[in-house]
């Protein structure tokens, strides 16, 4: 099922929760897309600044250059930088998968398996002058079993305020706790 | 606990038999390798699959049935398989069963000695055999390499690589065996590797011999008297020609590559040495059509004129009033008489060699078929020398202020009645005797009034020098990038991306209620830059051999500055 919530700066995002089995779950947080008023806006912006140089300087290169370079910038935006969703994958007993599909349809996976995993808890943080929240995976430290030896925060680019955050936090608990309830092998 | 099976999609549309695997006990999940079809016989089985467990390592052993039925599920076959698990006494017994062409398949266990009965949850995850059995699993580096508790994925990555033996019947071999998996259709090689591995051993054979030549005559003494011996370690060409040497040694030796990193490293050497042997070759035959050489050689002597033009007229400016600052005459006009005397030899022996400089130039071109970085050392090694007097003059220039700044700083000493204290390395109060007094300061005002002529011809010499070791400095960085880039990897990265994998990626199948959860493992390729930091080559250059701070140091106390240094030569 789908809700809707509203990320750090505003910006309405999506969460989107569903259940595979009793111990996988998938939660998929949806980011807002790109604007067209603000595409057209810095579009604008360029040529009339390259209409303007090619005013003074008479030189048609510019206004070519300037196309070209409208051109690979939206693309290398669109593939590097815009992120259209992240997603968290919890399979239990097997490990945890996080995956950021960006605009282009390029995504990119980490999967942490479940013995490197310590706990996945709600870390806060001060940015300028805001107190954020965010979601982590805590790793555990090989050598040391009280130790953390890496924090892997989550939804770095869509930023969900807490109330959002919670629900995640549930949901990946619930599967957490499966592992504590039953490390007997037969 | 839940129960994984990791079953290889190419085993989907098998016929009905039993399952041989591995079984990791402690993550509780079963690694399906092939699948044995009827008729078999179950003693010849066990003894098939010790014999495997025997060479590969990998306790393999019959798992389960797995039974594809085209029809409506019959009842024999089911108890029949059944019976089964009593013969192959394993612990749990998995049952898979799949129905016509249905995706969803029923699986469940059957435990004999188990103390709780309730269901286990199973997770299905179908995993592409060839591509693990090829991949190669890169931990990430900031874990611990020898960590005990080895992670799931790199135990089943072993499981699938190390069990290649099991894989070499295929259906169509006489044996008692019968089995399916992703050679089952036929074991696959390429005429192509077959016949290179063939060739390979003659040619590293020749290429040994003829580098154990090539080593002996470098080795011989005639080439280590004391004039070649320096000439050999300040050009930059006899560093790389004995890096690609060393390089050539490894290709060539008899050892096979004992893992994936030294074979890696192999094949990266080899490529890299191909293509800059192609690109030598390819601006060679640039450089000789048209008469390229000829053109240039009739360049390089105007050039050297110019640049020595250049010097003159900027030694008249010094001698001069540079900038507007008044110099001390007399020692003005020596140094810049000496300077000048010295620009008139370096011309005239210029002109002299100018006859012979497009013969010379002709065949040290050749030389540029052994590679690109071949020739790009010559350029550096050429500019070196044509800038020869630029050296020259900055050491004399580097070498005066040195004197003049410890003069200064020794006599400032003793204008104050101090003195160095060599053996406690400190500053220590010293009484002086008058006539030490009156010398002291009388030299210590010359030589603070010398200073700013000194200083000048120091800073301008100083920053040409800086010019010319910049332009070598650029050179050499284009070199070792060219040495250290591991291209086989980047392109194995490119068109094989499943050989190198950081880890894997998991997406969930389609589901049906009641039936066990379906995932697909699928191999999650390293990034470029993570292949290129894994497996670049080690080069002979250390940089930057300075900080800023030394290097600014050095340069104002007039120490003579020697930026790129080369990792074999001592420290000075």
């Amino acid at each position: 099922e789908e809700r809707r919530y509203r990320s750090a700066s505003g910006a309405p995002i999506a969460l989107r929760r569903r259940q595979h089995s009793a111990s996988c779950r998938e939660l998929a947080v949806r980011c807002p897309r790109l604007q067209l008023r603000s595409l057209s806006a810095v579009t604008s912006a360029v040529w009339l600044a390259a209409y303007g140089l090619f005013v003074l300087s008479e030189n048609s290169m510019v206004l070519s250059s300037a196309i070209f370079i409208t051109l690979i910038g939206l693309i290398i935006y669109l593939h590097f930088v815009k992120i259209d969703q992240e997603s968290l994958l919890v399979i239990g007993s097997l490990g945890i998968q996080v995956t950021s599909s960006y605009a282009s349809g390029k995504e990119s996976t980490t999967f942490i398996e479940m013995s490197q995993v310590k706990d996945v808890v709600i870390n806060e943080a001060i940015h300028m002058q805001k107190v954020i929240y965010y979601l982590c995976i805590l790793l555990q430290d090989p050598g040391d079993p009280q130790g953390v030896s890496e924090v892997v925060p989550l939804f770095q680019s869509s930023k969900p305020r807490l109330d959002c955050l919670i629900e995640v936090y549930k949901s990946c608990q619930e599967i957490l706790e499966q592992r504590k309830t039953a490390p007997q092998s037969s | 606990m839940v129960l994984k099976v990791f079953f290889p999609s190419c085993c989907s549309s098998a016929e009905s038999g039993i399952l041989i695997g591995r079984w990791i006990s402690e993550q509780n999940s079963a690694v399906i390798l092939a699948v044995v079809h009827f008729p078999f016989i179950p003693v010849q089985v066990k003894q098939y699959l010790s014999e495997v467990q025997r060479v590969t390592k990998v306790s393999v052993s019959v798992l389960g049935s797995w039974s594809n039925s085209k029809q409506e599920k019959e009842k024999s076959l089911s108890e029949f398989l059944e019976d089964l698990g009593t013969i192959f006494s394993h612990e749990p017994w998995i049952q898979i069963s799949r129905q016509g062409d249905s995706k969803f398949w029923s699986c469940s266990t059957l435990q004999k000695h188990s103390n709780n009965p309730k269901e286990e949850e199973i997770i299905l995850v179908y995993y592409d055999q060839r591509k693990v059995m090829l991949s190669h699993l890169h931990p990430p580096l900031a874990t611990d390499p020898k960590a005990d508790d080895a992670s799931k994925l790199s135990a089943i990555f072993d499981t699938v690589a190390k069990s290649k033996i099991l894989f070499m019947t295929d259906r169509y071999d006489d044996g008692p065996i019968k089995l399916t998996h992703w050679q089952s259709d036929g074991v696959e090689a390429s005429i192509i590797v077959e016949l290179m591995k063939q060739a390979s051993v003659p040619a590293c054979l020749l290429l040994t011999f003829l580098l154990s030549l090539i080593s002996g005559i470098c080795r011989s003494r005639v080439l280590k008297f004391w004039p070649l011996s320096f000439l050999w370690s300040k050009l930059s060409i006899c560093e790389q020609l004995g890096h690609r040497l060393q390089h050539l040694q490894v290709i060539s030796s008899n050892k096979k590559a004992q893992n994936q990193t030294q074979l890696m490293r192999k094949a990266n050497i080899f490529v890299s040495l191909l293509i800059d042997v192609a690109l030598g070759v390819l601006l060679m035959s640039w450089l000789y059509r048209k008469n390229r050489i000829g053109h240039l050689a009739d360049t390089l002597i105007p050039m050297a004129d110019h640049v020595a033009e250049e010097l003159q007229d900027l030694l008249q400016w010094l001698m001069g009033a540079p900038a507007g600052l008044k110099m001390n005459r007399a020692l003005d006009q020596v140094l810049g008489r000496f300077f000048l005397y010295h620009i008139h030899l370096w011309i005239s022996y210029i002109h002299l060699m100018s006859p012979f400089i497009e013969m010379i130039l002709w065949y040290v071109g050749l030389s540029a078929c052994l590679g690109l970085t071949v020739a790009l050392c010559i350029l550096s090694d050429i500019i070196a020398l044509l800038t020869f007097h630029i050296y020259c003059f900055y050491v004399y220039g580097a070498r005066l202020y040195c004197l003049k700044i410890y003069g200064l700083s020794s006599l400032w000493r003793l204008f104050r009645g101090k003195k160095w204290n060599v053996l406690r390395q400190r500053v220590d109060s010293c009484s002086y005797d008058l006539d030490q007094l009156f010398i002291g300061t009388l030299l210590f005002t010359i030589l603070l009034f010398l200073l700013p002529t000194t200083a000048l011809y120091y800073l301008v010499f100083t920053l040409l020098r800086l010019l010319v070791v910049i332009v070598q400095g650029l050179i050499h960085l284009l070199v070792d990038l060219i040495d250290s880039l591991p291209l086989y990897s980047v392109i194995l990265r490119l068109c094989r991306s499943y050989r190198l994998a950081a880890g894997v990626k998991f997406r969930v199948l389609e589901q049906q209620d009641g039936k066990p959860l379906r995932l697909l493992m699928q191999i999650n390729p390293l990034s470029y830059g993570s292949v290129v930091q894994t497996y670049r080559l080690p080069t002979y250059s250390c940089y930057p051999r300075d900080s800023w701070t030394s290097l600014c140091k050095k340069l104002f106390l007039g120490e003579l500055i020697y930026p790129w240094k080369h990792k074999g030569e001592k420290q000075d």
